[in-house]
């Protein structure tokens, strides 16, 4: 059977809330959860759902999402019909770099007309959760939607841009909110980074939009056309995270030494990523390691607690690591002490260097960094 | 032109291994599970490719569908190739006979035609049951320069243990004037390593003669080295210096397992410029609880960990509850230590279930003896299992 729908994921999205993190990559590539990478979690709810042809609209910095990427065998999406395919933009002297999801959109007219499927899911590069998107679309096929935009209710997570969605008891949309201010902590129903769309509606929005000079899908299309298309949402109840701000970073990494949590995001189904072939983890005969998640490659001999370990990291005798983030491949000296620590790739912390930083305000080391 | 492989490597995998009892009852020795994420077939697969040999043929008989399937197309060692690559070779219906292996020279025999398709000066053959990184290109290197017909590996072993092992009589040079297979007084300690190199005509040569004779048992060790001593062929020793380990026993396992274990371990998968590669499961990084204690021991992903793990090595997805103690052990993939249970000088496989306080064999000692779990178990919680047991069926109160 042939897949029903299509998957493009924006990769560049929403940059402005984790400056520190995307400075040499797209926020789809930022390292999450031990392992790997933002762009996994959407990757594999795509795959889990049958989806076999996936776009990515990438914009800028995006060397280590290639890396990453491959031929994109390590998510069965090495295919000759689809597979992954990576969207660069076109941009010369006349034709200026898109800037907008409308524009972006517009860009993709060729890739969208070319394939067949009936479904187009769009999503965020910047989500963690684990959608399920054969849902989703039997949800937006049954409402004969136009588009079903997925929200979540939750507190509401300050960030540059924020879509709030009400809607009546049958789930049509009844009101769209773009950027508004938010309280700190408040409650609300927000856009949760996918939306599913006929393709050939996406055609003709996309078209109809450049004749009237239209620029932005949330405001132009979503709130200005809001009675006259059939936009539906669909709640999504489970476990929902994304890059809002560093400290938001930091928060849903945590949040994975939760059970419940763990289980929400890699429970219950295949979660795909690049392979490395890295050993087996090695603990020392000295190793303290307690509430923390370590990933292979790692060579322990000091202690960590409330800590994330990324692939290949080494802690020294007499090191010790608490509620921190270790990306790929650090090295952790002796008798060093890190505390809410967010450390990017390859940075090596000499021995009985310390640093400390705060839940709020993590302290981070650029990638690379000798301290 | 016509295309060419200069090696072809020949992979015998097609062993029971009887001697590692309820761990092989189900799957053939070359894909029983070692270090935590492998597989013994990763090794010489790892070595292939890093020795720039990208053209294997893996000879399958025994229980071959996990070994298959873990195999497949051989992308994991990057020996999916659009010329070459990894090629199962099971037994197969021809016109005129159609037979299972009768020896390793009968196996690489009745493969001919798959070797003659890449036209290869020389054949490489391995055997699936040994964990060592070594580097077939040097061997090679060396069969070119000695102008050798056959080199075969050969590593020191202590005198006393010679008698275990075929050993290579040879002349200073290092060409082999005498084999001895099992021999009572060793005159040297140049053990085989089962891997040799062929150039590849006079290999089909004795192939050929070797199989027209009714005599023969159609082994490499008994029939086909020892004619062509016989007749006067070059055949010389390629002395390995390295880790190198039969796991072919139970007690030989565990100790493979052991021995990638400590600050400096006797040998090392986490060597990046000789890298191990293997089929990777789907699993998130292991987590390690608020109770969890791990300490000298190796641990692959997916695991969770609520007890007390030391001196051992644990396949992904397992999980120790709280309580549970897993010591001097090695636990396959999948299997689960209830709470209280207490696991000891104990090899588990895959998808064991051991109960609530149950107690898996005795503190390591010199009188106590591996215990084996097999694969699927379920043993009942307070169930208790003594020294030295094998147990291949679920095992109740």
């Amino acid at each position: 059977m042939a897949a029903t729908a299509l998957g493009v994921i924006f990769c560049n999205i929403h940059e402005e809330n984790v400056p520190e993190l995307v400075r040499r990559r797209t926020i789809a590539s930022i390292p999450f959860g031990g392992r790997y990478r933002v762009i996994d979690f959407q990757l594999s709810n795509m795959v889990n759902s049958g989806i076999t042809t996936v776009g990515l609209m990438t914009n800028n910095n995006y060397r280590s999402l290639i890396d990453h990427i491959g031929s994109g065998k390590d998510w069965d999406l090495a295919r000759k019909d689809g597979g992954i395919i990576l969207l660069p933009p076109f941009s010369d002297k006349h034709d200026k770099l898109y800037t907008t999801r409308l524009e972006a959109l517009n860009s993709l007219s060729g890739f969208l007309g070319r394939r067949s499927e009936k479904y187009v899911v769009l999503c965020d590069g910047d989500v963690l959760a684990k959608f399920n998107i054969s849902e989703i679309l039997a949800a937006h096929e049954k409402k004969k939607a136009d588009i079903t935009l997925v929200t979540h209710c939750g507190e509401i997570e300050r960030a540059s841009e924020i879509m709030l969605i009400n809607a009546d008891e049958n789930d049509r949309v009844t009101e769209v909110k773009y950027t508004p201010h938010v309280k700190k902590g408040e409650v609300g129903n927000y856009y949760a980074g996918v939306m599913v769309l006929n393709r050939q509606f996406l055609l003709n929005i996309v078209e109809d939009s450049a004749v009237h000079g239209f620029t932005s899908f949330e405001t132009d299309i979503l709130i200005k056309q809001l009675s006259s298309l059939k936009i539906y949402r669909y709640d999504f109840k489970g476990y929902f995270a994304s890059m809002t701000s560093m400290a938001a970073y930091y928060k849903h990494n945590m949040r994975l030494l939760e059970k419940s949590v763990r289980d929400e995001l890699f429970g219950g189904r295949d979660m795909y990523t690049k392979v490395r072939d890295s050993a087996p983890s090695k603990y020392g005969a000295e190793a303290t390691v307690k509430n923390s998640l370590i990933s292979d490659g790692c060579e322990i001999e000091g202690v960590v607690e409330n800590s994330i370990l990324f692939r290949g990291v080494k802690v020294a005798k007499g090191a010790v690591v608490r509620n921190s983030i270790i990306m790929q491949d650090n090295v952790i000296g002796a008798g060093a002490s890190l505390s809410c620590v967010i450390t990017d790739k390859n940075v090596v912390i000499t021995d009985r260097r310390q640093l400390s930083g705060c839940e709020e305000i993590p302290f981070f080391i650029q990638k690379g960094t000798m301290l | 032109m016509q295309r060419r492989k200069e090696c072809v490597a020949m992979l015998l995998a097609g062993g029971q291994g009887s001697r590692l009892f309820a761990l092989t009852t189900d799957v053939a020795k070359p894909a029983v599970a070692f270090g935590a994420k492998y597989r013994i077939i990763d090794f010489p697969l790892s070595n292939c490719i890093n020795s720039g040999i990208d053209t294997v043929g893996v000879l399958t008989q025994y229980q071959p569908l996990i070994l298959n399937e873990y195999i497949g197309n051989g992308q994991p060692w990057d020996l999916d190739r659009a010329f070459g690559g990894v090629h199962i070779l099971s037994p197969y219906q021809a016109k005129t006979r159609s037979s299972w292996y009768e020896g390793t020279a009968n196996a690489i025999y009745q493969n001919m035609h798959f070797m003659k398709m890449y036209n290869p000066e020389y054949i490489l053959v391995l055997s699936g049951d040994h964990i060592y990184k070594m580097d077939y290109a040097a061997m090679l290197k060396a069969h070119k320069e000695t102008g050798a017909d056959c080199t075969i590996a050969a590593i020191d072993v202590p005198l006393s243990e010679a008698s275990r092992f075929g050993i290579l009589n040879t002349n200073p040079d290092g060409s082999i004037y005498q084999f001895e297979e099992k021999p009572k007084v060793p005159k040297s300690t140049l053990a085989s390593m089962g891997i040799y190199i062929f150039t590849a005509e006079k290999l089909f040569k004795y192939l050929e003669e070797d199989d027209a004779n009714p005599n023969s048992s159609k082994d490499f060790g008994k029939d086909v080295l020892p004619a062509m001593l016989s007749a006067g062929e070059k055949m010389f020793s390629y002395l390995f210096e390295g880790y190198w380990k039969d796991v072919g026993t139970i007690a030989s396992l565990w100790q493979a397992n052991m021995d990638l274990l400590g600050e400096e371990p006797e040998f090392d998968v986490s060597d990046k410029s000789w890298k191990i590669h293997s089929r990777n499961p789907l699993a998130p990084p292991e987590c390690i609880g608020e109770t969890g204690i791990v300490q000298n021991s190796m641990i692959a992903l997916g695991c969770e960990i609520e007890g007390e793990v030391k001196n051992s090595v644990l396949g992904s997805n397992v999980v120790v509850e709280k309580g549970a103690v897993v010591k001097d052990a090695v636990v396959l993939a999948n299997s689960v230590i209830k709470a209280g249970a207490t696991v000891s000088y104990t090899i588990i496989d895959e998808n064991v279930t051991v109960g609530e306080n149950a107690i898996i064999g005795v503190e390591k000692d010199s009188n106590a003896e591996i215990v084996v779990l097999g694969r699927g178990i379920c043993v009942e919680k307070g169930v208790k299992v003594s020294s030295g047991q094998k147990h291949e069926k679920d095992i109740l109160e």
